[in-house]
């Protein structure tokens, strides 16, 4: 994880639980979050299911949006999202 | 003619026509889109979520397969053509269609015509809410014996009332004239006359748009066409007494090894260690047994049982163990209420497990 990776993980965010929930679910369940919460700018999410390393980044790139750190560990994904950056 | 009359009468670029397609992953769609687009039509892509898609969930669950397949093929393929994707969970809209299909079902329990039907009515939806002009599908004449008969597609056609608004490229110079073939907005002659269940012609077509890669999903991209997962979800309504499920219940068909040894039960065994740590996490809504004495799969009771059936099951889970050979196997019981009792068991004989019981 990059610096600016590891301020954003010290960075209290709103965390969306993706946990159990197996593709496509992590992501037909991000993006009505993020449609419903055009206030937040950026965002945690974690999930079990491996395809979200793949899924995930796509769907961001193909709505603007983008992940800025992953991580894994206990079977979990972490990744943090940059809403509307592109 | 001064300067702002000669503005006035040029006319203002036409912005693009904008077409929705429904993406499945597969190669159709995959080239469907990309031959609109060559006319100069902004695609997006929808994909409906029912629950019943083989994407993604084996990959996810089972411990094979290998991190890269890991992957959502509509996503990919959308990423490939530079469209945004919409994925549109329809779970609980698609159980009409699924438990009373008014054209009847496939070969299992696909209800291909009325999925079709039910699909483009959710796109027609979609376009008139975003305001898209026209949907296009991947569908190929005489593709499918359910649904891509060339009367099929007029049915279709005509009961989602999208006669008009309703693009298949591939197959486009077989079928009528569309709305936007009679507008301009699209070629005609830019279509496609495939036809039939070769698929040499896309193949070449996909080389042709400098496709190296995309999925084919063997049996199609719907667990209800397959002929094991139907037998099944019919085993689930028998049990149950009634046709109706719910996500958690479609899911745990596509897990593990399914043994009905008695009715009033089922006992769902994982074949993995990426199963057994999926159907860990439903331990709390079974009855669950976990062999301690051995490495074994986890096993979910789904039904009730009494002391004599537990003991069957333990039996059953036991033989799936790596204990399966040994005189005794310790396996761990735990309730519903979550209180937790040790057996002590003879794994079952592979004679002794009834064919019949598999589900």
């Amino acid at each position: 994880m990059d610096d600016l990776s590891a301020a954003v993980a010290a960075t209290p965010l709103p965390e969306l639980n993706l946990r159990r929930l197996l593709c496509p679910l992590p992501v037909i369940r991000l993006e009505q979050y993020v449609a419903a919460h055009p206030e937040v700018t950026q965002l945690r999410v974690v999930a079990t299911d491996p395809g979200v390393k793949h899924d995930i980044p796509v769907w961001c790139r193909m709505n603007g949006h983008r992940v800025i750190a992953l991580s894994e560990a206990d079977g979990e994904i972490i990744q943090l999202i940059q809403i509307g950056s592109l | 003619m001064n300067e702002s009359e000669t503005a006035k009468n040029i006319p203002e670029p036409a912005a693009p026509r904008r077409a929705v397609a429904l993406i499945s992953g597969g190669l159709d769609s995959m080239l469907a889109v990309r031959v609109m687009q060559q006319q100069g039509i902004y695609v997006e892509g929808i994909n409906f979520y029912t629950g019943f898609c083989v994407e993604g969930h084996t990959q996810a669950i089972r411990t094979s397969g290998g991190s890269d397949e890991k992957r959502n093929s509509a996503l990919w393929v959308a990423d490939q053509l530079g469209i945004r994707l919409h994925i549109i969970d329809v779970i609980e809209a698609y159980k009409p269609v699924l438990l009373a299909p008014r054209h009847g079902y496939g070969s299992n329990l696909n209800p291909c015509l009325d999925c079709k039907i039910f699909m483009l009515k959710k796109a027609k939806e979609w376009l008139e809410a975003n305001g898209f002009d026209f949907i296009i599908t991947g569908e190929v004449v005489g593709q499918r014996p359910m649904s891509q008969l060339a009367a099929k597609l007029r049915i279709i056609s005509k009961k989602t009332e999208l006669e008009d608004l309703l693009v298949r490229p591939l197959s486009g110079k077989h079928l009528p004239e569309t709305l936007p073939e009679r507008e301009g907005w699209i070629k005609r002659e830019g279509l496609y006359d495939f036809n039939g269940r070769s698929r040499k012609p896309q193949i070449a077509l996909a080389r042709a748009f400098g496709f190296s890669d995309w999925s084919t999903p063997a049996g199609g991209c719907c667990f209800l066409t397959d002929e094991n997962y139907s037998r099944k979800l019919r085993d689930l309504w028998q049990a149950q007494g009634e046709r109706r499920y719910e996500l958690d219940d479609i899911m745990l068909l596509k897990v593990g090894r399914h043994l009905r040894p008695l009715p009033e039960f089922k006992l769902l065994i994982g074949r993995d260690e990426g199963e057994s740590n999926f159907l860990y996490g439903y331990r709390k809504q079974f009855i669950t047994l976990d062999i301690v004495s051995h490495n074994g799969p986890i096993t979910l009771i789904d039904g009730t049982v009494d002391a004599t059936t537990l003991h069957l099951a333990a039996r059953i889970a036991a033989r799936y163990s790596q204990g399966h050979a040994s005189d005794s196997v310790v396996v761990n019981v735990r309730r519903l209420d979550g209180s937790e009792s040790t057996l002590m068991v003879v794994p079952l004989p592979k004679d002794e497990v009834n064919p019949a019981w598999m589900i």
